[in-house]
């Protein structure tokens, strides 16, 4: 190598490898950073006031109050005056020690430079003070959050309520922050978007210890919070306290609906809970005791997830499905004699408790006597009207699901349950052997293999009583007082049965409550149609197959003409349907349309009459309980 | 001669002072971003660091001036004398001097700091240039590269006594000088390789680097022998001189490191080497540095506009750090822009060295290109983090007076020796 060539190489190769590591930094790795998420910029947020929530007559249901948190920034954390600090917080040596520890000692969990909570919720009395003092305390301040308040101590399954968002949804999603509030559960989960508004904020530039050195960029990148739109929601507040007030000690499911609009009127749930139970310092006791609680699942929303086999309100269905097929008329008579042979083997023979001996029984009476020879009769002609049973079948299952049944609604609320509505596939993967309409002769009493949920079946309800469609279900009346125009909740439905063969079913439900299975159960100056049911049902306890109390069921709606609500009632092991159901439903019905009650007596014997006793069962005795595969 | 006198500026070369006065002017904006805070003054407040730059900049014309005023024969005729006076400067320094970081490397004026190794570098260059340009001077004698090696190593004594490590590292750039006047590069393959053969043991511990090192040598002796069957038989001992100097060498780094050293100075190597990853604590600088780098990206977030490093994130940004803002606020443009002014410089310094017919200033000139050289690789290296934290400043960049004057004073000596030898003859 010539001599002054080595220094000549030396610094173009320095050069290249200098500016080579450069382009690595800067661009290659470098380039792509987001500068804003660097370690110089602080955000600070404003966190807008939730929208508030109204029920129909402008009730207020939800409601906004201030908390304010203690929080913790670790690394600004200096030598404080423990003694002090403790004393101004109102908590002992112990305790804020072993906080410290916890979020100091573990900077994986909790980055040192990010903001933590400390105290949560401290009492708003204290909050001017507090702040005062705060200052002197390095790493502690006040952060003011919104959280909520429910004025009516109910339809917690409806309102829902705030919970946290946790480090992978604020990952998943842009919006939120770790912590953060965000909807859980009913209108506040769906409707989240629209009631929780847009975070102001600010941006502020940090030098290395983290003090912040002025805004950033001069405030450009800064935002204003937007506050949450108000919602008003198509329920009764009054009746919905009342149809809780009604369950008390009962579990089960009240579901009314508008039927000219699909407007839930009531959803009621029970064992319910007070919505103020999920907000403030108990929230997160409050949370594991419900849904810790597996016996009563307070959290569980019978009226929407409760799948049950509908029992004889089911029955009206295929009396229509009858008409519109053209099997039956008004006129078409059976011969009951206190059951149905079906078959020739022994078992293949349903019981019937209509009480009619030697007489033709017709569609009216069917209905309001509740006849099952006479529907098991009309499902056989419907399922065998066609040559071939599957085409039959099928035909009459998607009639069936034409009400709504056997498949999620659609409605604005985010848990559900499809139900179960068997198809032809259903048999055929169940029986290789081949099947017949008496195979599954049970369809035609509502108690086979299908399985409703009370909304469903209160939206059926709604079809019958508008005769032949129905509008989705719904919660949400207005955004902001203006109604909301949403296309899915305006657009008729039509069921697969023609308007001209409901007035005879109409009148027959009319019938149940004037002379059949409802006749206790009338309301002077309101003419209520209705159908009752009793559903058989079985728990496993202790490993034995036990028959337990009837469910009581039925569907309901009123008046007669022009009809203003629909309803289905769903008591667990309530029994007969006459016995529980229906006194509920002419309670709520004429709770509704008069806002008075008159049958006080009726009234205080459904509040309080308990099934606690029945429940109880339900419990696997301990002491015999034997672990199983199962 | 006469000419000379009647314009101390005729025949200096303008290229290098354009040079110089972009990289001063533009290692001051950045000075100024680096150390300016949002309470400001004016820009001649001498309260703050870049009004003190600044007024240290503006007193380089008055230097510069000096400098090219003496004739270029002064600078040879009085070079023993500058080194001489040198070197009881920073002797000096441990009487009158004060103590500042823990070294004791400066005088203390009425406030104003001074660092006497900033200047002895220009004079050892003038010396070393004084030595070897004798005619009766020989390199190949051992004497006299003894002498040479006193020349350059006196006042590196003084500064390691201080201590100040960093610069005295900078002495060792000196081997360029003589190797371009005839020193073998035997002594530069031995010192990088025995530096490489120290990092790999650090790094992966004794036994593998042991093995693969005499395997290396094996292969590289068969391979020799195999050229010319001659070198086997009449260098036995240089072979087995090399086998047992590199197991000693080997196996006595890997005791030291784990047996000696204490554990903050493992440390060290170990960041250095990448061993342990350590963001907060000794890793903290390297790792705020390279985190201010990135941020800047392509072209920059703009003048004051680096959050990094108005939030003082990089320690010491306004010294030897002052390259991350460069390269933060004028992002990957702005700082191989820098480089690329460096690499034009130390070119156009070799260049004018070769140039010279004079072998004083040509020694003088490669003297200077060695001490940027090693000054420019060494501080940058390490804030883009691929050498260690070794504190030297960034010449004409960084803050301080000394520094800056020191680099200004080498620079123009060679412009005044360059300038001078047009009229050589």
């Amino acid at each position: 190598m010539k001599r002054n060539l080595l220094l000549i190489f030396l610094v173009t190769l320095v050069g290249i490898i200098y500016i080579g590591r450069l382009f690595y930094l800067q661009i290659i790795v470098g380039g792509n950073k987001n500068p804003i998420n660097s370690a110089t910029v602080k955000i600070e947020y404003d966190y807008p006031e939730r929208g508030y929530i109204y029920d129909r007559n402008n009730k207020l249901l939800v409601a906004n109050q201030i908390s304010y948190d203690v929080m913790i920034v670790p690394k600004e954390v200096k030598s404080i005056d423990t003694l002090e600090f403790c004393s101004l917080l109102k908590i002992s040596k112990e305790e804020f020690s072993s906080k410290l520890k916890k979020i100091k000692g573990n900077p994986k969990k909790y980055a040192p430079w990010l903001p933590e909570i400390f105290i949560k919720q401290v009492a708003k009395e204290n909050f001017a003070y507090l702040q005062e003092k705060l200052h002197k305390f390095n790493g502690f301040y006040i952060q003011k959050k919104i959280i909520r308040n429910y004025p009516i101590k109910s339809a917690a399954n409806i309102l829902g309520y705030l919970g946290e968002v946790n480090q992978l949804e604020a990952k998943k999603h842009n919006y939120y922050n770790s912590r953060d509030l965000i909807g859980r559960g009913g209108v506040e989960r769906y409707y989240e978007d629209i009631l929780r508004g847009i975070k102001g904020k600010k941006y502020y530039n940090l030098d290395h210890v983290r003090r912040i050195t002025g805004s950033y960029k001069n405030g450009s990148y800064d935002t204003l919070a937007v506050a949450g739109n108000d919602l008003t929601l198509t329920l009764d507040s009054n009746l919905q306290k009342y149809g809780e007030l009604l369950m008390t000690g009962k579990r089960g499911g009240i579901v009314a609906i508008e039927p000219s609009s699909g407007e839930i009127l009531a959803l009621v749930t029970a064992p319910s809970y007070d919505p103020n139970l999920m907000v403030g310092r108990k929230k997160s006791i409050n949370s594991t005791i419900l849904f810790g609680d597996k016996i009563n699942n307070p959290t569980y929303d019978r009226g929407l997830q409760g799948a049950y086999a509908p029992g004889s309100p089911f029955k009206i269905l295929n009396g229509l499905i009858g008409l519109q097929e053209g099997v039956i008329d008004k006129n078409t008579a059976v011969y009951c004699n206190g059951g149905y042979r079906y078959g020739k083997r022994k078992y293949e023979y349903m019981k019937c408790h209509c009480g009619i001996y030697r007489r033709p029984i017709r569609l009216k009476t069917a209905i309001a006597k509740s006849c099952n020879s006479y529907f098991a009769e009309t499902y056989r002609k419907i399922i065998n009207k066609p040559k071939n049973t599957k085409i039959g079948f099928e035909n009459w299952s998607n009639q069936v699901k034409s009400f709504g049944l056997g498949n999620y609604l659609g409605y604005d609320l985010s848990v559900g349950n499809k139900g179960l509505v068997p198809n032809t596939k259903f048999y055929d993967d169940r029986y290789n052997f081949g099947w017949r309409a008496t195979t599954n002769i049970s369809n035609a009493i509502g108690q086979g293999e299908i399985l409703t949920t009370p909304i469903q079946l209160a939206n059926a309800t709604a079809a019958i009583a508008n005769k032949g469609f129905y509008y989705t279900p719904h919660i949400l009346k207005k955004i902001k007082n203006k109604k909301i125009n949403n296309v899915k909740f305006t657009t008729k439905k039509q069921t697969g049965v023609e308007t001209r063969h409901f007035p005879e079913v109409i009148e027959a439900m009319h019938e149940v409550f004037k002379t059949g299975t409802g006749k206790y159960s009338q309301v002077k100056g309101i003419e209520i149609c209705g159908k009752t049911g009793t559903v058989e049902n079985f728990a496993r306890i202790n490993g034995k197959k036990v028959q337990l109390k009837d469910h009581s069921i039925l569907i309901a709606f009123a008046p007669k003409e022009n009809p203003k609500i629909a309803m289905a009632v769903f008591v667990e092991n309530g029994g007969y349907g006459s016995t529980i159901a229906a006194p509920i439903t002419s309670l709520m019905v004429e709770k509704y349309l008069t806002k008075t009650i008159t049958r006080k007596d009726v009234e205080e014997r459904m509040i309080n009459l308990s099934l606690q006793d029945e429940y109880d069962k339900l419990i696997p005795k301990k002491d015999t309980i034997a672990p199983t595969t199962e | 001669m006469r000419q000379q006198q009647n314009n101390i500026f005729a025949n200096i070369d303008w290229f290098l002072v354009l040079l110089f006065f972009s990289l001063v002017i533009f290692g001051w904006i950045n000075i100024y971003a680096a150390s300016s805070t949002n309470s400001e003054g004016s820009i001649l407040d001498f309260s703050t660091r870049y009004g003190k730059q600044l007024i240290f900049i503006l007193l380089t014309i008055p230097l510069i001036i000096l400098i090219l005023f003496l004739n270029s024969k002064f600078y040879e005729q009085f070079s023993s004398l500058l080194y001489v006076s040198s070197l009881i400067l920073l002797a000096g320094v441990f009487i009158f001097g004060k103590k500042v970081n823990g070294a004791t490397s400066w005088y203390n004026f009425g406030g104003i700091g001074l660092q006497p190794s900033e200047f002895a570098k220009a004079f050892t260059a003038l010396a070393l240039a004084k030595l070897m340009s004798d005619r009766q001077y020989n390199l190949k004698l051992i004497k006299n590269q003894v002498k040479a090696f006193v020349v350059i190593f006196l006042p590196a004594f003084f500064i390691a006594l201080q201590p100040d490590m960093g610069s005295v590292l900078i002495y060792f750039s000196f081997f360029f000088v003589l190797n371009r006047e005839g020193l073998t590069l035997r002594y530069f393959t031995l010192g990088v390789t025995t530096i490489i053969l120290f990092l790999l043991t650090v790094y992966f511990g004794t036994k593998w680097v042991l093995i693969s090192s005499l395997a290396l040598i094996t292969i590289i002796l068969i391979y020799i022998s195999y050229k010319n069957k001659q070198f086997i038989r009449f260098n036995w001992p240089i072979i087995l001189g090399t086998y047992v100097a590199l197991i000693l060498f080997i196996v006595g780094v890997g005791y030291t490191y784990t047996s000696i050293l204490k554990q903050h100075q493992k440390d060290r190597f170990d960041v250095l080497v990448g061993k342990i990853e350590d963001n907060s604590g000794i890793g903290y600088n390297t790792y705020q540095s390279e985190q201010t780098i990135k941020s800047g990206g392509f072209s920059g977030k703009g003048f004051l506009q680096g959050d990094r490093t108005q939030g003082n994130f990089v320690p010491e940004q306004d010294t030897d750090y002052i390259f991350s803002t460069v390269s933060e606020e004028w992002g990957f443009l702005g700082s191989s822009l820098v480089i690329i002014l460096f690499m034009v410089l130390l070119y156009r310094i070799i260049y004018l060295s070769e140039k010279q017919t004079n072998k004083f200033a040509r020694i003088y000139g490669y003297g200077l290109v060695s001490i940027l050289f090693f000054h420019v690789v060494v501080n940058i290296g390490m804030v883009i983090g691929l050498l260690p934290t070794i504190g030297i400043p960034l010449p004409f960049f960084s803050y301080g007076g000394s520094s800056l004057w020191g680099f200004t004073l080498l620079l123009f000596i060679f412009i005044r020796l360059d300038a001078h030898k047009k009229y050589d003859y």
